[in-house]
């Protein structure tokens, strides 16, 4: 089977509040919410600002680079297609605008991994409704 | 004053491979044995407290014991959410909404894995929050795996001190008949040999898997008078709740025990220093050390350290999970009510072999979801 197939039931069920952020992966770019009124930025999209709960939220492009808030190397998994993947590095990524979010960190073995790596944002084409943000070690050509 | 509130009846059910019960049989086998132990009948019970997998789990459960409570509470934060009904259970009794609180738990988890009725880590639905994790294959393990990392990186902690906690589990366990792994004794070299599950954590690392079905029974300091145990009662109790996906748990690797154990201990007027014996919910290794330094048992960073030094153990300074914990005596999907089953035994002085001496004061700390939920409970003698 190959990987898009095997990934279709964890794939993204796209809503209205997150359709503008899996618009943009396929035009390579990493979207987050800021906040006109309280200032901050958010991840996971929401509407409202969790902070301050105003509706004066915007999407914006994140320069997508940050640095590994911390990681795990899975070894045990038996779901497909994660199971012919083994063993494979997910990451909390602390982006430079501030949020974190969640990936695996690929083109690269786990023995390079470690907490403050940096990383940055690349983006794998699953199918045509689909890109996945994934992070890589940073300076990579 | 406010009513203080007791612990008055405690039992488990059938424990570690029952594979000829429900789950429903065996809330009622606990239940049964609860008000058995309490002196107290069926008819007495009109306060229902319980939670399980299933949506509207309390009116499956009241029409299968045929309770008709006058209270029910089923809030569901995960394994911790027996130490948030006892906070719950109080408010309850003193208002008078109810009289006579159960609280009950039941499940086949071993079983239906056997019988492959359900998967042990099934993958969270892709749709709403959790399209944003779904696609990359973090496994319930990998979630604690990801606190541990982070913990190691900011303390130095090391996989050695993990395995210090699931050996210090195995030796109480050595104390329990009941326990799952009474019988076998483990070293932290045998831990350390165990397969690698979500780096750092490793099999030992990660609790046991059994049925089983407890149950607890409050009631006022009042009643208690004429029932037929010592009563244990509750001091303080705390709750407090974080996330449900990792990447939104900000303050990682601190549990939100900060802030339920400030108002657990503070409310029953102790401190850490002045606990007897600690039960402590130990789904993985990494939750104990991560909850007694919430808790204040120790500074941020000296939970490893500690528990190398084999504080946690028989004879130990700080005696905690004695009857084997999650990672060696019994784990039936969600193991906050045996918590409070075993502090009530330790407080009553009924724990032979593995009885802490002259024990007094007991803190129940529950952590539910994926170290996103914390209820402490304060009992007291």
């Amino acid at each position: 089977m190959n990987r898009a197939a095997a990934l279709a039931p964890h794939l993204p069920i796209i809503d209205a509040e997150s359709e503008p952020f899996w618009a943009a992966t396929k035009k390579r770019q990493f979207l987050i919410r800021h906040c006109t009124a309280c200032g901050r930025n958010h991840f996971y999209p929401r509407h409202y600002c969790p902070y301050c709960w105003s509706e004066a939220c915007e999407w914006q492009a994140a320069c997508g680079k940050g640095r590994i808030y911390s990681y795990t190397v899975i070894h045990h998994n038996d779901i497909p297609p994660f199971r012919d993947m083994l063993p494979y590095i997910v990451a909390l990524i602390d982006l430079d605008e501030g949020v974190r979010v969640i990936a695996n960190i690929v083109e690269c073995t786990p023995d390079v991994v470690h907490v403050g790596l940096p990383v940055e944002v690349i983006y794998e084409y699953i199918d045509d409704d689909i890109t996945l943000p994934q992070f890589r070690p940073s300076n990579q050509s | 004053m406010a009513t203080r509130v007791c612990i008055v009846g405690v039992a488990e059910s059938d424990c570690g491979s029952v594979p000829d019960k429900s789950a429903l049989q065996l809330h009622q086998q606990a239940a049964r044995a609860a008000c058995e132990d309490a002196g107290l009948k069926k008819e007495d019970v009109d306060g229902l407290f319980s939670c399980g997998a299933d949506g509207m789990h309390p009116l499956q459960l009241a029409e299968y014991l045929r309770l008709r409570p006058s209270y029910v509470d089923s809030t569901q934060v995960g394994g911790s959410s027996w130490e948030f009904f006892v906070e719950h259970a109080v408010a309850a009794l003193r208002t008078g909404m109810c009289t006579v609180a159960l609280l009950a738990y039941g499940s086949t988890a071993r079983s239906d894995l056997k019988r492959r009725l359900r998967t042990g880590d099934p993958p969270p639905a892709p749709r709403g929050p959790a399209q944003f994790e779904a696609p990359y294959g973090l496994t319930l393990v990998g979630k604690y795996a990801l606190a541990a990392r982070r913990h190691m990186h900011e303390y130095g902690t090391t996989s050695r001190q993990l395995a210090a906690v699931a050996v210090s589990a195995n030796r109480w366990a050595q104390l329990n008949p009941r326990a799952f792994n009474h019988g076998k004794p483990i070293t932290v070299d045998d831990a350390l040999k165990t397969r690698m599950i979500a780096d750092p954590l490793r099999q030992a690392d990660c609790c046991l898997r059994t049925d089983g079905g407890g149950a607890v029974i409050l009631t006022t300091e009042e009643r208690a008078r004429d029932l037929r145990n010592k009563p244990i009662r509750v001091l303080g109790a705390g709750e407090a709740i974080s996330h449900r996906h990792m990447s939104q748990w900000e303050e990682m690797p601190d549990l939100v025990a900060v802030q339920s154990g400030r108002r657990a201990l503070e409310q029953a007027g102790v401190t850490p220093g002045d606990i007897d014996v600690l039960e402590i919910y130990d789904a993985f290794t990494i939750m104990v050390l991560l909850t007694l330094e919430a808790l204040g048992f120790c500074d941020r960073g000296e939970s490893g350290p500690l528990v190398e030094a084999g504080a946690l153990a028989p004879g130990g300074k700080l005696p905690t999970n004695t009857d084997g914990g999650g990672l060696a005596s019994n784990h039936p999907g969600m193991r906050g009510l045996f918590l409070l089953i075993e502090a009530t035994r330790q407080l009553r002085d009924e724990c032979g072999a593995r009885q802490v001496p002259k024990a007094q004061l007991a803190v129940c700390n529950g952590t539910g979801g994926y170290l996103s939920s914390c209820g402490t409970v304060v009992l007291g003698a």
